[in-house]
């Protein structure tokens, strides 16, 4: 598994986006999220964010998303551009 | 040479001797630019008087200052049709000891006439007013053309004030409000921002989901059996609705169909249409842009018209009754099409019906355009979070996604599926929608009754709950 090595972004605070930021972690994935649908879907969006660092081979991370009602797809493919523009160890 | 006009706000609620727990009253005409329901309120928060109640058409976020007045007791309770979500999201915390009481564009006049809302003084906002108080919309710096939801308050408030930033000399000529009514005329220097009173053109939409629905929407109108000669028709500002009235004007230029009236919150749109000859006539109760305000001020065809004309259901008729389509918007609607235009998907209040279920009821053909989700929140639900419309007066739900028809209306789904348009039930939507977004957990309410929405019949329809 890998550690995120710089700052990185994606994605847009537009209505039906997401936007991700990453950068290093201290050893752990750490996860914050503001959503507009935090109540209805917060569980479903941590978890689509969780499969895609685990196929990303991420488990070393700092990842603040705010959430303006993306569909899954859409989380999914900002925190992967992210993760990527942030780069591996 | 005789004249009402006194010094100040602060005289006039004096003369109109206004005193705690009485009923003031405001229009809304001014929209997002109104200074005078901040300044009525502020001046009578500094007199000291106490618990009233506000009767307002619509309040718009430049009113939330109005929050402050609740705090410091000025104002116990709020009758209107319209919150926007600036005002709506404090009221849905439960800052008020009583419930909200929402009705209609036609309700509130309804209940204003028969005396079950009484007004003590009604404070009216007119671009421009001659000194006895005949007053209009259409001139001055401020113009907003219609004056349609202050008749009522200034037939029947037992006092009327009149607010003007433009005073005319005696007599104004094409006045829309008469000095019959009036009894005190105050001259302040703006009583709204011009920029927020009227918008300019309202762009169709460009986003594709919304023009795959707007088409939809125009092919029910054309099979629906209505658009004929003689068509009545009402359309919100909102973009897929105003691409909607595009489709529609294309169609009976082509096939050379005449309509009677437009109806309603008049756009830019509708007086293209007026001038293409897709109508006779203009029945205007708002006016929504700056292309509106001329034509109702220049066009004898565009005619200003009452709350209680426009949809009173306690008018002995009203022109809703006389409507064959409109075409509305919708927050979620349920498998039963019940409608929610008050609350979000977290239960705050961010609207109101206005004319939605004036226009339902009254309309041959209750039109709903909206996309099967919206920012990741599916519009069909089992129930709606509030029933603003009842499903019974909705006909038809045109979506991205196909058309679902209210089963009560056998004959429409037969005409349409015979036309070939993509007609499916309402559950397919559902689930067509919950597919993309997956199923959202039901937001907690609390347990505070917060708003309470008024059917036209005057029976209480659904009630609105705090947020936690």
């Amino acid at each position: 598994m890998g550690a995120i090595i710089r700052t990185a972004t994606a994605g847009t605070f537009e209505s039906s986006d997401a936007y991700v930021e990453v950068g290093p972690g201290r050893g752990s994935i750490d996860l914050s999220l503001e959503s507009v649908v935090e109540q209805q879907f917060g569980e479903a969006i941590r978890r689509a964010v969780r499969e895609v660092l685990s196929e990303c081979g991420c488990d070393d991370i700092e990842i603040r998303i705010v959430d303006r009602g993306a569909l899954d797809c859409v989380i999914k493919a900002r925190v992967e551009a992210a993760v990527r523009r942030g780069g591996m160890n | 040479m005789r004249s009402k006009v006194v010094s100040s706000i602060r005289e006039a609620v004096e003369l109109a001797g206004l005193k705690d727990g009485m009923t003031v009253s405001f229009h809304h005409h001014l929209r997002n630019g109104d200074y005078v329901l901040n300044t009525v309120m502020d001046q009578i928060a500094d007199m000291g008087i106490k618990e009233l109640t506000v009767n307002a058409s619509s309040l718009f976020a430049c009113h939330k200052p109005l929050l402050g007045h609740i705090k410091n007791r000025v104002v116990a309770k709020i009758l209107t049709n319209y919150m926007a979500e600036e005002v709506g999201r404090e009221i849905s915390c439960g800052i008020m000891d009583r419930a909200v009481e929402f009705r209609t564009h036609g309700g509130r006049p309804s209940d204003i006439a028969s005396g079950r809302t009484p007004i003590d003084v009604a404070f009216i906002a007119a671009p421009i007013s001659d000194p006895l108080g005949n007053c209009s919309g259409k001139y001055g710096k401020s113009a907003c053309g219609s004056l349609g939801y202050a008749f009522a308050d200034a037939m029947y408030a037992d006092k009327v004030v009149i607010i003007t930033d433009e005073l005319a000399s005696y007599p104004l000529m094409d006045w829309s409000i008469e000095e019959t009514c009036v009894d005190y005329v105050v001259k302040v220097d703006a009583i709204g921002d011009p920029a927020g009173i009227v918008s300019g053109t309202t762009r169709i939409t460009r986003d594709p989901v919304g023009l795959v629905m707007a088409e939809q929407a125009a092919l029910v109108i054309r099979h629906s059996g209505l658009l004929k000669e003689g068509f009545s028709f009402q359309t919100g500002a909102g973009g897929a609705s105003l691409a909607a009235s595009k489709f529609l004007k294309e169609i009976m230029l082509k096939e050379n169909i005449r309509g009677s009236f437009g109806l309603g919150g008049i756009t830019g749109y509708l007086v293209d249409m007026l001038h293409a000859g897709c109508f006779e006539k203009l029945l205007d109760v708002q006016c929504f842009d700056l292309d509106a305000v001329e034509s109702i001020r220049k066009d004898p065809r565009h005619q200003e018209i009452s709350a209680e004309h426009y949809a009173s259901p306690g008018a002995k008729s009203a022109v809703v009754d006389s409507l064959d389509v409109v075409i509305l918007g919708a927050a979620e609607i349920d498998t039963d099409f019940n409608v929610n235009v008050h609350t979000d998907s977290n239960g705050y209040i961010m609207g109101g019906s206005g004319g939605h279920s004036d226009t339902a009821a009254g309309a041959k053909l209750a039109m709903i355009i909206a996309p099967i989700q919206r920012a990741r929140m599916p519009i069909v639900t089992d129930r709606v979070t509030c029933i603003s419309t009842p499903g019974r007066d909705v006909d038809v739900l045109v979506t991205q996604a196909g058309i679902a028809v209210n089963p009560e209306n056998a004959e429409l789904k037969d005409r349409l599926v015979d036309a070939g348009l993509n007609i499916v039930n309402i559950h397919d939507l559902k689930r067509k929608a919950e597919h993309l977004t997956g199923t959202p957990k039901k937001p907690m309410m609390g347990s505070r009754e917060v708003g309470k929405v008024i059917c036209r019949d005057g029976s209480l329809l659904d009630t609105i709950y705090s947020v936690r």
